[in-house]
């Protein structure tokens, strides 16, 4: 939803200068009503997420259509209140608001519902074909019974590729670094736990996205968790699917 | 993956262009892990034809030493013998969870067109990331690397923090990180593989002043890969 207000408030502004145009040709006595500006070509791409986990839904999928200067995260630095809040609770929408207001975001678009394990899910995004060179696009979201758990794509480029073209990627799971891995039910908004999300808080052992080690689980010796051996999970989480429809 | 591949493909192409040797590249290493340090780096451009290590092959005496406790002394004579491009612990010091470390190498004039990383993973009995001869890339562009943990099969996986770093000593060397317990009675024996091996992981327990490890199974525990090198053709 916010992705397609933010792509019509973008593209507002592409059609007011074309109306600007039109009227300045207008007022120089050519006569007759100006012609109607042409729609703007549009670039789409649809987006499959598929989880590939045991126990693990994945929260709303984020995705952001950008150009270098953007980025969702970055391995050893801290993540932004955005994705914290994405990685803790499963919420994207502050994560989108603040791509939104980046300059080199093009579009954002949000899954409309968490994806549970052997589900998939398509999102479309488009973008102005003129904003096609250099495009990259990210993609970001939770793995719900968890801490801070996050899997995702991180700025691969699609501005080359040709409508009916596909690339596929499988995706590793990220550690926010903005939790501590409790494992505590009460820390974990997912079915597992029906526990809080976000908390401002950041307590892990710093405060920098790294990979995630996995959890633990109290079927492998840790008796404080309220995550069993279904949730457990290892590399590739997810699998993502991106084709350009025109 | 796919970019492994596509660099293998890239690279096999050019392979027949006369300027295939003459490359100017950029590296850089990113720990990826949450709770592991690397020891310091050894990085060699070499030619063709030679391999730090191999799996399925027992561990070499210098490779032993590098992944039990983290000196690479060794392993540089050996490439030193090669011929080969060589840049020693570019870090400057441990490479800490999240940290990267950057810096050139310039192959020209040599036939050093494959590329070997290796560092010991800290606190570890004998697991090391390893990048095994991979082609340099020579078109211009930028190529990602995943590199997983090895274990050498030297040593026993007992997650003791004794000090053990010699090769054939039992036990850790270090927990730079200072979250590993202590008082174990270990984990595991001998490996049953005791060749070269993708490694299965710690296990740790929760318990800081006893139980089976001294690690904690949610610090010291890692998903491959461990390492991304990426590598920037000039």
């Amino acid at each position: 939803m916010s992705s397609q207000l933010n792509s019509v408030s973008k593209l507002t502004i592409g059609l007011g200068a074309l109306l600007i145009a039109a009227c300045g040709r207008d007022g120089n006595g050519i006569g007759g009503p100006p012609p109607p500006p042409p729609p703007p070509a549009m670039a789409s791409f649809d987006v499959t997420v598929t989880n590939l986990t045991n126990d693990q839904p994945l929260s709303p999928v984020a995705i952001i259509a950008h150009q270098d200067g953007y980025s969702v995260f970055t391995v050893g630095a801290a993540a932004t209140v955005g994705l914290e809040t994405l990685a803790e609770g499963g919420d994207n929408t502050a994560l989108i608001a603040e791509a939104d207001a980046d300059a080199t975001v093009m579009a954002t678009a949000s899954g409309a519902a968490p994806i549970g394990p052997a589900g998939t899910e398509t999102i479309n995004v488009e973008v102005l074909q003129s904003d096609l060179p250099g495009l990259t696009v990210s993609i970001i979201t939770m793995l719900v019974n968890t801490n801070d758990a996050i899997a995702g794509i991180n700025g691969v480029s699609v501005g080359d590729m040709q409508a009916g073209d596909t690339m596929t990627w499988r995706t590793v799971a990220y550690d926010a670094g903005t939790e501590a891995n409790t494992e505590s039910a009460t820390h974990i908004p997912g079915p597992a736990g029906g526990g809080e999300g976000f908390n401002a808080a950041r307590d892990e052992i710093a405060d920098r996205v790294t990979m995630h080690s996995g959890v633990v689980s109290q079927d492998d010796g840790f008796a404080a968790s309220d995550l069993t051996g279904q949730h457990r999970f290892d590399n590739p989480v997810a699998q993502v699917r991106i084709e350009r429809i025109n | 993956m796919k970019k492994t591949l596509c660099a293998a493909v890239l690279a096999a192409s050019f392979a027949a262009s006369p300027a295939a040797n003459a490359v100017d590249f950029d590296v850089r290493i990113t720990n990826l892990t949450n709770g592991i340090y690397f020891t310091p780096f050894l990085v060699a451009a070499h030619p063709a034809g030679n391999s730090l290590f191999v799996t399925g092959q027992p561990a070499s005496a210098n490779l032993q030493a590098m992944a039990e406790g983290g000196s690479i002394a060794g392993l540089v004579a050996d490439v030193t013998a090669l011929g080969a491009t060589i840049v020693e612990n570019p870090a400057a010091e441990l490479l800490a969870p999240g940290s990267n470390t950057t810096f050139n190498i310039n192959t020209d004039g040599t036939s050093n067109d494959r590329l070997s990383i290796v560092s010991m993973l800290l606190p570890t009995n004998d697991a090391f990331a390893g990048m095994n001869a991979v082609e340099i890339p020579t078109d211009p562009g930028t190529y990602i690397f995943n590199i997983p943990a090895y274990d050498a099969g030297t040593e026993a996986n007992d997650e003791l923090l004794t000090g053990g770093g010699a090769p054939g000593a039992p036990g850790m060397p270090a927990d730079p990180g200072g979250l590993a317990g202590a008082n174990g009675t270990g984990a595991a024996a001998a490996d049953a593989n005791p060749t070269v091996h993708i490694h299965r992981g710690s296990l740790g327990d929760t318990d800081a002043v006893a139980g089976n490890s001294d690690l904690d199974s949610r610090v010291h525990r890692w998903l491959n890969p461990v390492i991304r090198v990426t590598i920037t053709v000039n």
